[in-house]
C-alpha cells in the first residue's frame, strides 16, 4: 500500500522526507566506504528485475487471487541492507514519477515504510538470525516469511500513523489499524512464500551467488547488537497486531478482498459493498463515532481549526459561482496557450 | 495484463517518457527549476485545510498551463490518474461515513463535511499526481536524474537510478517472453503455481545477475573506475529563476487568498 | 607500430566450478590483420575474447597486447588499446542517451569536454548514427543499436577491435551494411562468430577453436575448403561455398 500525497499534511510529509533522506545519505556513505565498482550496475539491474518480476503473477492456492514479488526482502538478501535500501528508494521513485503511485511528497513516507522496515529491521534481525550460516529449506522458509510479515506489518502501521498524524482522513485510529494490519498480514505471507521460492531456487541452482552476497554483507553490517532491542519491539508489535487482527474474521475477509483488489481493479462490486458495509457496522459501535454524531458542536478540535469560509447561504452561492468561474478561466488560459502553440508550430513548419 | 505491464506500455507508447522534448517551452527550463517548482506546488496543495476545496481550485492552473505549453500527452496523464485513483478513494471514502455534520446547504440539500473533505482529497490527488507526471513528461526521466545529481543527491543513488530506468525495458521484455513461453505450454490451466513461479522468477534473477556481470565488463572495458561521468552541462539562467519565483509566488498567493470566493462575491455584488 | 600486435601463448583458463575453458591456446596476430574466430558453442571463443579485453586474467600462459603483457597492473592500458564489442548491444549501451553512451569512454579517459564532443560526433558519423544522438538506446532498432555499440568503442580510438557475434540478430540488410562498415576499418580485427559467410567477406585469416585449443590456423579459404576439418569441429561450409 502506497501512501498518497492527498492524504498527507506537509509537516508529516517533510518529517518523513527528512528521516528518509538522512538514511539515504547514510547508506550511500556506507557504500562509499567499501567501494566495489560492480555494485552500481548490479543495483540498477536488480531494481529493473524487481519491476519485471512484478509483472508475473502467481495464483494463491485455494483463493483464486494472485500475488507477486514485493522486492524489499529479496534485495536485502542479495545486496545487503544499505544497497537494498537505495534500490527500494529508486524503485519507489520511478513508481511515483511514472505510475503515479503515491506522489512526490509521500515518497519520503513510502521509502520509509517499504524500505527501512524490510532492509534495516526485518532482514538483519529476523531473516539473518533465523537463517544463520547454514541455510536449510525450512529455515529459509521460516526466515523469509516471518521477515516479510513483520516488515509489512510495520510498513502498514507506518501508513496508519502517517495518515492519522496528517489529520486529513476521518478514519479513527483503531478502525484504521484494524483495516490495514490484516490486509498486510495476508500480503506479507504471500511475499514470504514468493521470496522463499525464489531464494530456494537460486540457492539450489547457483549457491555461490548467495554465499558471495553473504560475504559482502558480513563486511557491511556489524551493528547488530545496537539494534537488537528494536527488532524485539518490532516483532512484538507486529505479532500483537497480527494476532489481534486475525481474531476478527470480518477484517480478514476484507483483507483478502483487498489483497486481490489491488491487483485486479475490476473486483466484483458486490464484494466491495459488502465489505464496506461490514466495516461501517463494526465501527458504528465505537464510542467516538457516536460522539461525533450526537454532538456536532463539541468536536474533537480539528474541526474547529478548519475554517470553512462561511456557512451562510450567500457565501455558499458566491463560492460555487467563483469556483466554477475559476475553473473556466484556468481552462481558457490552457486552451489559449495550446492554440498559440499550434499556430506557432504551423508558422515555423510552413 | 498486470499493472506494471500496462503502465509500462503507456509509458513508452504515449510518449510520457522520452528525452527529446527539450525543445519545448517547459522542457527547456532547467530540470532543477522544474523539480523545485513541483515540490513547492505539492507542498502548497497539501497544506490546504481538509474542507478548503474552494481555495484549492485555482491551483489547477499549473498543470493546465504546463500541459498546454509542453507536448505533454493529456490523455495518457488522465488515464494514469484514473488508474491509480482507487488508492485515494479507498481511504478518502471513509470521510463521508465518519463526518456527517452538514456544512453547506444547497437549497434543500445539505452537504456533509465528509463529502467536502472527500472531494478535497480527490482534488489534491489529481493536482499532486499530475504535477509529478508532468515533471517527467516534460523533459524526460534523464533530466530528472541530472537535476538530482546537481542537487547533491548521492552519486551511487543517481547512477543506479539511471541504470534501473534503462534496464526496466530490457528486463520486462525478458519477463514477458518467459511468461508467454509458460502460457503457451500450460494450456487449460490458467494461472501459475508457486513452484513454477519460483523457478521462473529465479531464472529471471539468474539472467539478471549474468547481465549485471556483462554490463560491468562493458563498463570497465571502457575505462570505468567507479564514478559515472556526466557531460551535459546545466546552467541556471535568469528564466529558470523566473520560472521558480513566479510560479511559487502564484501558489502562495492562492494559498493566502481565497480567489474563487473573491471572484464569486465580487460578481454577485455587481449583479445585485 | 607494435601496439597493434596480439600475442597469446599457452593460454589456460578454468572457471571457478572447474570447467576447463582454454587449454593451451597460442597464436599471434599482427598489425592490420583481420582474423575470424570460429568454433562450436562452448568451444572457448567467449572466454578467449574476455582475455583479449582484459576482463579475465590468464591462469597459465601469457597474453600480450602491443607492448603490454596483460596483468592486473596494466589492465587499463590494455583496455585503452582494445575495443570490445559485445554480442548483446543492450549490455553495452547502458547510458540514458546515445550521446552519453558514446561519450562514456572518452570521459573516463579524462579528455577535455570539447575533444570528447568531437570524438563522439566523429564516431557517430563513421557508423552513420549521428541523427540518433539524443535518443535513448532502447528506442533505436537492432541494427542501429549495433552501430551505436561500435561507435562507443570507436570514440576511444582503439588499435584493435574485438567483436563477439557482430551479426547476431541483424536482418540481412543491416548485416550487409555492418559488413561494409567493418570492411572500411583499418584496425586490427578479431571477429568471433558463427556467421562463416561474414568471415569470408571480412577475414583473410581464420582460427578454429575446439575444446579450448586451436584446432586450425590459416587462410580463410583454405580452412573453409577443408570439409573434414570443418566436420570435426562442428562447423559447416559457408552457404556461399556449398553449391560447389
Amino acid at each position: 500500500m502506497h501512501m498518497a500525497d492527498a492524504l498527507l499534511s506537509p509537516a508529516v510529509g517533510a518529517t518523513m522526507w527528512a528521516a528518509t533522506a538522512s538514511l539515504m545519505v547514510y547508506s550511500a556513505k556506507k557504500l562509499k566506504d567499501d567501494p566495489d565498482d560492480r555494485r552500481v550496475p548490479l543495483m540498477g539491474v536488480l531494481g529493473a528485475f524487481i519491476f519485471a518480476a512484478q509483472m508475473i503473477n502467481f495464483t494463491i492456492p485455494a483463493t483464486g487471487s494472485s500475488g507477486h514479488l514485493g522486492g524489499g526482502m529479496i534485495l536485502a538478501v542479495l545486496l545487503g541492507p544499505h544497497a537494498a535500501f537505495l534500490v527500494m528508494a529508486s524503485i519507489l521513485t520511478v513508481q511515483a514519477l511514472f505510475f503515479a503511485d503515491g506522489g512526490l511528497l509521500a515518497l519520503g513516507c513510502n521509502i520509509f515504510n517499504l524500505g527501512v522496515f524490510p532492509c534495516f529491521i526485518a532482514y538483519p534481525f529476523i531473516y539473518r538470525t533465523i537463517v544463520g550460516e547454514g541455510p536449510t529449506k525450512a529455515l529459509l522458509f521460516t526466515g523469509a516469511t516471518l521477515a516479510s510479515v513483520v516488515a509489512l506489518q510495520l510498513g502498514a502501521f507506518g501508513v496508519v500513523l502517517e495518515t492519522v498524524a496528517s489529520g486529513i482522513s476521518e478514519l479513527p485510529f483503531a478502525s484504521f489499524v484494524l483495516l490495514m494490519q490484516p490486509i498486510h498480514l495476508a500480503i506479507g505471507v504471500v511475499e514470504g512464500l514468493v521470496t522463499t521460492a525464489v531464494i530456494t531456487f537460486v540457492w539450489q541452482a547457483r549457491p555461490e551467488i548467495l554465499q558471495m552476497a553473504q560475504g559482502r554483507i558480513d563486511r557491511d553490517f556489524s551493528t547488530r547488537k545496537v539494534l537488537a532491542g528494536l527488532a524485539l519491539v518490532a516483532l512484538v508489535t507486529g505479532g500483537i497486531f497480527s494476532w489481534f487482527a486475525s481474531a476478527h474474521p470480518d477484517g480478514l475477509e476484507w483483507a483478502m478482498f483487498h489483497a486481490a483488489g489491488q491487483e485486479e481493479l475490476e473486483a466484483p462490486k458486490g464484494a466491495a459493498h459488502a465489505a464496506l458495509a461490514g466495516i461501517q457496522e463494526k465501527t458504528a459501535f465505537m464510542p467516538d463515532y457516536a460522539f461525533r454524531q450526537g454532538d456536532p458542536g463539541e468536536d474533537d478540535g480539528e474541526g474547529v481549526e478548519e475554517p470553512w469560509p462561511a456557512v451562510s447561504a450567500g457565501t455558499t452561492a458566491a463560492g460555487i459561482v467563483g469556483g466554477f468561474l475559476t475553473l473556466v478561466l484556468a481552462g481558457l488560459i490552457g486552451f489559449a496557450l495550446r492554440l498559440a502553440g499550434r499556430s506557432r508550430e504551423t508558422v515555423t513548419g510552413a | 495484463m498486470t499493472k506494471v505491464e500496462t503502465a509500462l506500455g503507456s509509458m513508452s507508447m504515449n510518449g510520457l517518457d522520452h528525452g527529446v522534448t527539450r525543445d519545448t517551452l517547459t522542457g527547456s527550463i532547467d530540470p532543477r527549476a522544474r523539480l523545485i517548482t513541483t515540490m513547492v506546488f505539492i507542498i502548497v496543495a497539501t497544506s490546504f485545510g481538509k474542507y478548503d476545496i474552494l481555495g484549492l481550485l485555482p491551483l489547477v492552473i499549473y498543470p493546465m498551463v504546463l500541459m498546454a505549453l509542453g507536448t505533454v500527452p493529456v490523455r495518457s496523464i488522465a488515464k494514469k490518474l484514473l488508474y491509480v485513483s482507487p488508492l485515494a478513494i479507498f481511504i478518502g471514502i471513509f470521510n463521508p461515513l465518519f463526518d456527517s455534520r452538514i456544512l453547506v446547504h444547497l437549497g434543500p440539500v445539505g452537504i456533509s463535511g465528509g463529502w467536502i473533505s472527500f472531494a478535497t482529497i480527490m482534488l489534491k490527488f489529481v493536482l499532486t499526481v499530475s504535477a509529478a507526471l508532468i515533471l517527467v513528461a516534460s523533459g524526460g526521466f534523464d533530466a530528472v536524474c541530472q537535476a538530482l545529481a546537481r542537487l547533491k543527491v548521492p552519486n551511487v543513488f543517481v547512477s543506479q537510478l539511471m541504470f534501473m530506468h534503462r534496464y526496466i525495458y530490457v528486463m520486462t521484455d525478458q519477463a514477458s517472453r518467459m511468461v508467454r513461453a509458460h502460457s503457451l505450454r500450460s494450456f487449460r490451466r490458467s494461472g501459475m503455481s508457486l513452484r513454477v513461479f519460483g523457478s521462473l522468477i529465479g531464472q529471471l534473477l539468474l539472467r539478471t545477475l549474468d547481465r549485471a556481470q556483462r554490463i560491468h565488463t562493458a563498463m570497465v572495458s571502457r575505462g570505468f573506475t567507479g564514478e559515472i561521468p556526466l557531460m551535459r552541462e546545466l546552467r541556471l539562467a535568469g528564466r529558470d529563476a523566473a520560472f521558480v519565483v513566479s510560479w511559487s509566488a502564484l501558489f502562495i498567493l492562492v494559498r493566502l487568498y481565497n480567489i474563487p470566493l473573491w471572484i464569486g462575491s465580487t460578481l454577485m455584488g455587481v449583479l445585485s | 607500430m607494435s601496439h597493434h600486435i596480439v600475442e597469446v601463448r599457452d593460454l589456460e583458463y578454468s572457471y571457478p566450478d572447474g570447467t576447463c575453458a582454454l587449454n593451451g591456446v597460442s597464436f599471434r596476430i599482427t598489425h592490420g590483420e583481420s582474423v575470424g574466430l570460429v568454433g562450436a558453442n562452448g568451444a572457448g571463443k567467449s572466454t578467449l575474447l574476455q582475455h583479449l579485453s582484459g576482463c579475465l586474467f590468464p591462469a597459465g600462459g601469457t597474453v600480450r597486447i602491443g607492448d603490454f603483457p596483460l596483468t592486473r597492473e596494466n589492465v587499463h592500458d590494455v583496455r585503452r588499446h582494445v575495443g570490445m564489442i559485445f554480442q548483446d548491444p543492450d549490455d553495452q549501451l547502458f547510458m540514458p542517451t546515445v550521446f552519453d553512451d558514446v561519450a562514456f569512454g572518452p570521459l573516463n579517459l579524462g579528455m577535455p569536454k570539447d575533444e570528447v564532443e568531437a570524438r563522439v560526433m566523429d564516431a557517430l558519423n563513421v557508423v552513420g548514427a549521428a541523427h540518433l544522438m539524443n535518443r535513448p538506446p532502447y528506442k533505436v532498432s537492432g541494427g542501429e543499436k549495433r552501430a551505436v555499440a561500435i561507435a562507443t568503442v570507436l570514440s576511444m580510438a582503439p588499435d584493435i577491435l574485438v567483436l563477439d557475434e557482430p551479426s547476431a540478430g541483424l536482418d540481412p540488410r543491416s548485416r550487409r551494411s555492418l559488413i561494409g562498415l567493418l570492411g572500411n576499418f583499418s584496425h586490427t580485427k578479431i571477429i568471433a562468430t558463427h556467421d562463416l559467410d561474414l568471415v569470408m567477406d571480412l577475414c583473410e585469416r581464420t582460427l578454429v577453436i575446439h575444446n579450448g585449443r586451436i584446432a586450425a590456423d590459416g587462410p580463410t579459404m583454405e580452412i573453409f575448403g577443408n570439409e573434414a576439418l570443418l566436420e570435426a569441429n562442428h562447423l559447416e561450409k559457408p552457404l556461399r561455398m556449398q553449391g560447389f
